[in-house]
């Protein structure tokens, strides 16, 4: 590695640079403008997102940036901190998708028109954005700080709410606990090999040199506590206990970030820690291969049969998506590059998903003042077009053709299958089944029941409305036409692979 | 071997002064406890020749965090008389766990005893650091943290975590009132 700083390195960092810069324009916007117009903030932060999500996407397209032939040298930035290849960018497309469609639907919540809420927004971004790209421990883990100390605080954003704080301070201290466990695990590993580059500890203990036998049950210990940082952020049981209460208590738009852009960076350093071979080769030989297979499982049948007996909506998205955190998990143990570009397409089709079954829950909650399950009665009757894109969501959760979820699924239990896994594939299915019966009877309030509220209709603004028909139009964009997102996927997957094999 | 004697005894203190912080009834005097196991971690450091991380653990954590619990504790009054049990329903359990977490990590390391010269292997050997190296750790340190093929990327992160942090701590202590 040469430490001449070239213009591809700081092209690499490109997007981030430039949430840094949107960062101060946010700041500094916020005092400049009256009171009565801070919804603006919203608009700016969903703006500049919306500019660096193009700017991220034409690098690509006519830069050459990332650059998919690089080899794993060139591909290694900044000393080995980072990795800049087609996976930094899949996740780098979906926090920013998030990013802009969170902003968009928290614009008309009037309790978070503060620079200070979209300014941990897209701090929380910068770290879920490097913690995708991070290829050395020490990267990782700021990133990972980054992204947490900023969702710590936005989940305890509403200080006057009951709630709230009290969602953001079991997020802490959760949070805080699993780091440090995590930590740990990660200090162990750099015990035995010295090393804190993922790849060359990747290379001392894949490599033809056998390992000691003592290193193999440090390696089980170091495995298990790193499972447990990176299960906490992808709510996978048994690390799943702060889900509900905080996705309950926090303000619901950053819910819908939480929902997906943390789970999806978790995803992202579960993919790049374990297939890099950090921890011995990833193949069913290995004990902590047993361990994730264990929690795949549970995590997707408890948080179904959790699920079924929750009456408030938040708190039954929350258990669904730790279950949908299982399905993904299905494509990461497989260790396979199908199976990581399924889990990968998945969580960029749950990113738009979620996001729109929250959109539709704040609009909805934001006139009858609550979340319970009964505020959704005739909500056809209501607003028609609302009703009709959460259905759109909830089908696609529920894996339902035409939509996103569907193929999300049908590509996963397929990689599975493929791998000889068909034990887990066919768990997978069972699940998807009970998870209709909850899905399905969100529908049924809303369109089969009456309320007496039928006659107002919900007023929704128009940044609620791009915010929504955007995701929508992907969800279904997605089902039907999925071919290119997931040949993306794929081709990132396998040159992951490729060059580590 | 008088290193040896000198570890035992520095880890002893660092472990006894940690009792005391957490089994102490009076709020104040486990935080000045915790500023005696901070000083025992310091000189841990100073046992594996880390000088500057010494220093750093005098200042920083000694130096500033400790005075900054104690600050919380003296503003919150009720806490600085209150003598608060240090046990909960659940301390057993707690410590079980604590216990079996122990002994789950002491096996795994104990497989690396004893250490003899001819048992060393790459991945368990202490690592080979050269004597300029040591000389000059601060200097080292220096450059790795600003150098563009080291950790420069993490360093100017740790900027971007500490404003988050700042503007989280900002939006914690506003006052209520002038929220609407």
């Amino acid at each position: 590695m040469n430490s001449v700083i070239t213009s591809s390195w700081v092209l690499a960092l490109a997007p981030e640079i430039s949430l840094l810069v949107l960062l101060i324009i946010v700041l500094i916007y916020d005092r400049l403008i009256k009171p009565e117009e801070r919804r603006q903030i919203g608009l700016v932060s969903a703006w500049g997102a919306t500019v660096i999500l193009l700017l991220t996407l034409g690098l690509w397209l006519f830069g050459n940036e990332p650059n998919v032939q690089a080899s794993l040298r060139d591909s290694l930035i900044w000393g080995g901190m980072l990795r800049h290849d087609l996976i930094t960018l899949v996740f780098r497309v979906m926090f920013l998708v998030a990013l802009i469609v969170t902003s968009l639907i928290s614009m008309d919540v009037e309790k978070l028109q503060r620079g200070e809420y979209f300014a941990l927004l897209i701090t929380a971004t910068v770290g879920f954005s490097l913690m995708a790209s991070a290829s050395d421990l020490i990267m990782l883990y700021i990133g990972l700080e980054t992204a947490s100390i900023s969702s710590y605080v936005l989940a305890g954003f509403l200080t006057k709410d009951m709630r709230s704080p009290e969602a953001g301070m079991k997020y802490f201290v959760y949070g805080a606990f699993a780091t440090g466990v995590m930590l740990y695990g990660l200090s162990l590993l750099y015990g035995i090999t010295t090393q804190t580059n993922l790849y060359v500890i990747g290379s001392i203990l894949t490599g033809a040199q056998a390992i000691p036998v003592e290193a193999n049950a440090v390696l089980l210990l170091s495995a298990a506590m790193i499972v447990v940082g990176f299960g906490f952020k992808i709510a996978a049981v048994p690390f799943h206990f702060w889900t509900p209460d905080v996705y309950e208590g926090s303000p619901t738009p950053f819910t819908a970030f939480v929902s997906t852009a943390s789970k999806a960076a978790g995803f992202a350093v579960f993919i790049r820690v374990f297939t890099a071979g950090a921890l011995g080769t990833p193949n069913p030989s290995r004990e902590w291969w047993a361990m994730l297979v264990a929690m795949c499982i549970v995590t997707m049948t408890l948080g179904n049969l959790a699920a079924i007996y929750q009456k408030n909506i938040k708190r039954l998205l929350a258990y669904s998506s730790i279950a949908q955190a299982g399905y993904a998990m299905i494509g990461l143990v497989t260790f396979t590059p199908d199976g990581s570009g399924a889990a990968m397409f998945y969580l960029l089709m749950y990113v738009f998903t979620n996001i729109a079954a929250f959109g539709v829950i704040i609009l909805v909650s934001n006139i009858t003042g609550s979340e319970d399950l009964d505020d959704f009665r005739g909500l056809s009757r209501r607003s028609p077009y609302l009703a009709m894109i959460m259905l759109v969501a909830l089908l696609s959760l529920g894996g339902i053709p035409p939509t996103a979820g569907f193929l999300g699924k049908f590509y996963l239990f397929r990689a599975a299958v493929n791998a000889g896994l068909w034990g887990l594939a066919l768990i997978g299915i069972l699940n998807a089944f009970v998870a209709l019966y909850y899905y399905l009877s969100i529908v049924k309030y809303m369109y089969l029941y009456r309320s007496e509220e039928e006659h107002i209709s919900i007023p929704v603004s128009r940044a609620a409305q791009v915010g929504l028909a955007f995701s929508t139009f992907f969800v279904l964009l997605l089902g039907v036409y999925s071919g290119p997102a997931f040949e993306w996927t794929l081709n990132a997957a396998n040159a992951f692979y490729a060059l580590i094999g | 071997m008088v290193e040896q004697i000198v570890f035992i005894l520095v880890s002893l203190f660092t472990l006894i002064t940690a009792v005391v912080v957490v089994t102490n009834r009076n709020l104040f005097h486990a935080a000045l406890a915790l500023m005696a196991s901070f000083l025992g971690v310091a000189g841990l450091y100073v046992l594996l020749d880390a000088g500057f991380l010494a220093a750093a653990q005098l200042l920083v954590y000694i130096g500033a965090i400790s005075i900054l619990i104690i600050f919380a504790i003296m503003l919150t009054r009720r806490l600085m008389h209150a003598l608060e049990s240090p046990f909960n329903s659940q301390w057993g359990l707690g410590a079980f766990t604590a216990v079996v977490a122990f002994a789950v990590m002491a096996g795994v390391i104990a497989q690396f005893w004893p250490v003899t010269p001819d048992s060393v292997t790459p991945l368990a050997s202490r690592p080979e650091v050269s004597a300029s190296i040591l000389r000059g750790s601060v200097a080292e340190l220096g450059r790795a943290l600003v150098s563009s093929d080291a950790y420069v990327i993490p360093f100017e992160i740790a900027s971007v975590l500490l404003l988050a942090a700042l503007i989280g701590a900002i939006v914690v202590a506003w006052p209520k009132a002038e929220d609407e």
